[in-house]
């Protein structure tokens, strides 16, 4: 039985080699899709502004606000940021903002 | 102890990033904030009804879910964790299992109001050890936003479209919080995303450690159907809190409790202007449904404030 990983797993294996059922063995392999070219605009902060109150990590629809060791919110992920603008929204100090996404 | 969004936000994410829900999207920030209330060392088993969420999260060979996942049915979401569930208990029973698991369902307001709605009923009154989430988007959003008996009164949706004929939704929201806790269940509550995020997550904490079945019905907006720009989310689950027109209360063992108050409480208006599908009740000969909708709301409010002894 097959038990291939979805980063094996594409337009050139055959019926064959797919797993059986269409079950999927690992856990978070979404994280090998790329969703940030979906976007027209992108989000930069601005890290002086920045307070670290952290409201903007957990309004993220894409995990896109990766939380640092230290417990800081680091730089946007860009590949999975769809652009929606709902961080730049809820910042209360103004360190989003959202400008077009030149690619 | 008491919440910290700064160590809440430590714990590993247990939804990932590459689900192809779209821009700006409530439901998204409902799971990942449920499923961050687990505590790390638990295992997880979700299961979703077919739904915006279940299509985006697990497109084969992709899954945005680190826990175990199964989907079946629109309509057996509910029947579907129980049967896990169960399988848990017996396996735990015989010694086969030793980690512990925790069953979480979740389902748009169409496979939970409607569709998936005995389903939901049955698992509740057989009393699993599990949560059911609800995340309420008012409408079909997936196929395309055609009316469920979540949509609210005088929405325009594609099956329920504004014009010459109708208002908008004939009917009213369906109160489905309410149903749940008559279902005895020693947990429901009904909550969206505020702020820290200290309700929801202090909600899908003690809905999933509180022992046997709980109901958890979470608001989450969805841009392209209620139509309001993606980046207005908070501003719109402010509001509709702010307005009483989606309360934040919880019902624990069938006694109710207010989670929250609106220091001043907005007229409905406020809310009805800032989305698309609600932009004819403002136009001018059309000022009985706002005042239809107020009432209907304070009617509501009140007794809610009856029932968790607030008046």
């Amino acid at each position: 039985m097959s038990n291939l990983k979805a980063k094996d797993i594409n337009e050139t294996i055959t019926w064959k080699e797919i797993t059986l059922g269409c079950s999927v063995f690992e856990g978070g392999s979404a994280e090998l899709v790329n969703t940030g070219d979906w976007r027209t605009i992108k989000p930069v902060i601005d890290m002086e502004k920045c307070k670290q109150c952290m409201l903007c990590v957990p309004v993220c629809p894409d995990m896109s606000i990766p939380v640092e060791e230290d417990g800081r919110r680091g730089e946007f992920n860009l590949f999975f940021c769809k652009g929606c603008g709902i961080c730049a929204k809820v910042c209360p100090f103004d360190a989003i903002t959202m400008i077009k996404d030149e690619k | 102890m008491s919440y910290n969004l700064k160590e809440e936000l430590k714990k590993e994410e247990r939804f990932t990033g590459g689900h192809r829900m779209c821009a700006g999207c409530g439901s998204p920030i409902a799971v990942r904030t449920v499923l961050r209330a687990l505590n790390p060392e638990d295992k997880a088993v979700v299961c979703s009804a077919t739904s915006c969420l279940e299509v985006s999260s697990f497109m084969y060979p992709f899954t945005a879910w680190k826990d175990s996942f199964i989907h079946n049915a629109f309509e057996n979401a509910g029947a579907t964790i129980s049967g896990v569930e169960t399988a848990y208990k017996a396996l735990k029973k015989r010694g086969k299992i030793d980690d512990t698991y925790k069953f979480i369902a979740f389902g748009g307001d169409g496979g939970t109001y409607d569709i998936g709605f005995q389903s939901l009923s049955g698992a509740m009154e057989r009393g699993h050890d599990m949560v059911y989430v609800c995340y309420d988007n008012e409408a079909y959003m997936n196929t395309g936003i055609q009316r469920s008996s979540s949509t609210p009164h005088f929405a325009d949706t594609t099956t329920s479209p504004v014009g010459a004929v109708i208002p908008g939704k004939l009917q009213k929201k369906k109160d489905l919080t309410k149903i749940m806790v008559a279902h005895n269940v020693p947990y429901v509550a009904q909550t969206t995303f505020m702020g820290n995020f200290k309700d929801i997550s202090e909600k899908a904490h003690k809905a999933i450690y509180t022992p046997g079945a709980a109901f958890l019905n979470v608001m989450a907006p969805c841009p392209r159907g209620w139509r309001y720009e993606t980046e207005e989310l908070m501003t719109i689950t402010k509001l509709a809190v702010d307005t009483c027109v989606w309360p934040l209360y919880e019902v624990i063992d069938g006694k109710y409790f207010l989670s929250y108050k609106p220091k001043t409480k907005l007229p409905v208006e406020d809310y009805l202007k800032a989305q698309g599908r609600f932009s004819h009740m403002l136009k001018p000969g059309n000022e009985w449904m706002v005042e239809k909708m107020q009432e209907e709301v304070n009617r509501h409010w009140i007794d809610l404030l009856v029932l968790c002894g607030e008046k």
